[in-house]
């Protein structure tokens, strides 16, 4: 197992805090800018029990959301969302859990590594989650993200074999992203039968916090999950909600039933 | 044009960027592709089919009254009479064959203008695989016919309607389908694009069009021509014609679409498992490509193509559609050869530069992709419209 060396990244700190302290993490999705009252969306989901928020930047080609986060994506590119813009409102704004950005790699590549490893520390960023970016290509933002003081949230998936699950694991920081099914972002009636087996397997090279994401979509699937791992990351069916005009109280209501199912 | 290498790497360009769902994927079709192209039975295998079934070698011809006209000496390499009516088929057969050595009884396959998805239908057909075909809404409008021919071939077609509804997001749809069924399917990318080792597959298939040339030139000219020409959408029949002809002193040019430039207009980025040069904005969202040839709508070019053109190698220039539709109607009228838009972009550039950018009395190659026919109901339109 790595040893965990130097200063810790505030996301690590506070999601290994919360669980060490023996309760379940919940990390709603939330695409910035696809409602105007965006940023009063990641309050209310803060104030709802959220533990950290996954904060999507829209890109124009994103390879692995489904019809649910495209729409929210085009929705906000409609409403002339930039990097620029989302990262200065969370500047001005107090959320109260940390956050992680999420979004493609060529936003990153374009802005440029350091410019944009700055910028998130400058807004307040703790991490970010760039699920087209390998570990075989990560070097270039890795050096950026040290350099910045930016953690980087890295996905294992069924698909990984057990020596790239322990190379992945090994590079992650903050918490490491389990993803439940082979497939894209979207709802699902019933977990993924690869679900479970992930974590495991990732918890094998790693004491970081797991958290399972794709296609969780019910409290009750995140409890049956949670048995084994430490979290939920939950994305299209909160976007379904915010798409369908239920504001910053609708998204509370929900994600204080994920809070409620699993538990302070 | 050698090996990429095992991070698939032309120069600063190529790569592999997909989520890690994939990568297993990629890394598995880069083995069993080394392994195959590695094995003289699969080569065999491959050049016979193409040869039985496909009709290479596809002759070169030689264009005496348009050259008369231009006062240079134009060369077509044939692809239009290969089977399916393009060069698309020497790729998938490659990969329908290397589908079954993986064991995989699916493929799938992008397409924008409908030949790449009528070859990967083909081949599916010969080869007893299913297959599925993503098609932008936009796209399945302008190409019908191509639609019906999928259909026919036993293909299903599906309609994207996502993002911008043309060739772009049918790569999206593409890799997110592959994403979900990587199991038991293959994605059979049309172009020397996506992640590693696609670029590097797709040109190792394709070189076999720049091979024939080579030998094809050497014949009637007694060496490599002056200058060699070839469309470029995400650039694979001019990757493999380039191929034939890297090593010699021929000027090598690729000719895209003016409203799809992302040789010239383009700057480094990241999409679709690949780094190369693409059409995009500040902040580095993806701009698409228009033009009225749907198959060099693609918002970037293949790796390579990026790489060549840093490295002074291969040049690239662009043609409008009013000066594509000109070509198209001249290599009708002066040699009894209808083009497809696409290579009729190659066309256009010759036919502006013959005199100026290409001196007087040089001989030129053009790669004929493919053939016109499924382009006639749609210029048929336009030039009624008076454009
Ligand atoms: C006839 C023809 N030529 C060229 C192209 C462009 O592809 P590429 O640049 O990969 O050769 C297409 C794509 O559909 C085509 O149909």
């Amino acid at each position: 197992m790595p040893e965990v060396t130097g200063e810790l990244g505030a996301m690590e700190r506070s999601l290994r805090a919360r669980r060490d302290a023996g309760s379940k993490l919940v990390v709603p999705y939330v695409m910035a800018g696809m409602v105007p009252e965006w940023i009063e969306v990641l309050q209310a989901v803060a104030s709802a029990g959220a533990d950290a928020i996954e904060v999507g930047l829209p890109f124009s080609d994103p390879m692995i959301d489904g019809p649910v986060i495209q729409a929210a994506g085009l929705a906000s590119l409609g409403r002339a969302t930039t990097v620029h813009g989302v990262l200065d409102a969370l500047a001005g704004a107090e959320i109260g859990v940390p956050l992680v950005v999420m979004t493609y790699y060529n936003l990153v590549f374009r802005t440029g590594h350091r410019r944009f490893a700055a910028s998130l520390r400058e807004s307040g960023v703790a991490a970010a989650l760039i699920p087209d970016l390998s570990i075989e290509e990560l070097d270039p933002w890795a050096a950026a993200a040290a350099w910045g003081g930016v953690e980087t949230v890295l996905m294992v998936a069924p698909s990984s074999p057990q020596a790239r699950v322990a190379a992945i694991v090994a590079r992650a920081q903050g918490f490491v992203y389990a993803v439940a099914r082979m497939g894209v972002t979207g709802e699902r009636r019933a977990l993924g039968a690869d679900a479970l087996a992930v974590v495991r397997r990732a918890r094998e090279g790693t004491d970081l916090p797991i958290c399972v994401g794709i296609g969780i979509s019910t409290p009750e699937q995140a409890a049956e999950v949670c048995e084994v791992a430490d979290g939920v990351a939950v994305g299209s069916a909160l976007v379904r909600r915010l798409l369908d005009g239920e504001g910053p109280e609708g998204a509370a209501r929900f994600v204080a039933r994920f809070r409620e199912a699993l538990g302070p | 044009m050698g090996d990429p290498g095992p991070t698939g790497r032309f120069g600063d360009f190529g790569g592999r960027y997909v989520p890690e769902s994939l990568m297993p994927a990629c890394l598995e079709l880069e083995v069993a592709f080394r392994e195959a192209w590695a094995d003289p039975e699969f080569h065999r295998h491959f050049e016979s089919i193409l040869a039985t079934y496909g009709g290479r070698p596809t002759p070169v011809t030689e264009c005496h009254r348009l050259s008369d006209r231009l006062g240079i000496r134009l060369l077509l390499k044939r692809e239009d009479l290969a089977h399916t009516g393009s060069h698309k088929l020497n790729n998938v057969i490659g990969q329908a064959l290397l589908t079954e050595r993986m064991g995989k009884p699916r493929m799938i396959a992008e397409t924008g203008a409908g030949q790449h998805g009528v070859a990967s239908a083909t081949a599916a057909a010969l080869f007893g695989l299913e297959c599925t075909v993503f098609m932008g809404e936009v796209d399945t409008q302008r190409q019908a016919l191509n639609v019906f021919r999928m259909e026919l071939l036993g293909a299903e077609v599906r309609t994207v309607t996502s993002g911008s509804r043309t060739l772009k997001d049918a790569v999206n749809e593409a890799l997110r389908e592959w994403v979900a069924t990587v199991e038991d399917t293959h994605y059979c990318l049309g172009s020397v694009m996506g992640p590693h080792p696609f670029p590097y597959m797709v040109r190792e298939f394709q070189r076999i069009v720049g091979t024939e040339a080579r030998a094809q030139c050497e014949a009637l000219l007694g060496g490599a021509p002056d200058v060699v020409v070839a469309c470029v959408g995400g650039g694979s029949n001019a990757i493999g014609t380039f191929s034939g002809f890297v090593d010699t002193g021929a000027r090598l040019v690729g000719v895209e679409a003016a409203g799809g430039a992302a040789a010239t207009n383009g700057v480094p980025g990241v999409v679709h498992g690949m780094k190369s040069r693409l059409l995009q904005d500040e902040d580095g969202q993806i701009l698409e490509a228009l033009s009225i040839s749907a198959g060099l709508d693609s918002p970037g070019i293949g790796p390579e193509h990026a790489h060549l053109g840093a490295i002074g190698r291969a040049e690239y220039r662009s043609a409008t559609d009013e000066e594509v539709l000109g070509a198209f109607s001249a290599l009708a009228e002066t040699e009894g050869i209808i083009p497809a838009l696409e290579p009729a972009h190659g066309l256009a550039w010759i036919i502006a530069e013959a005199g100026r950018d290409i001196p007087a009395g040089s001989s030129v190659l053009l790669t004929l992709s493919g053939r016109g026919d499924k382009d006639v109901a749609q210029v048929r339109e336009l030039l009624a419209g008076g454009r």
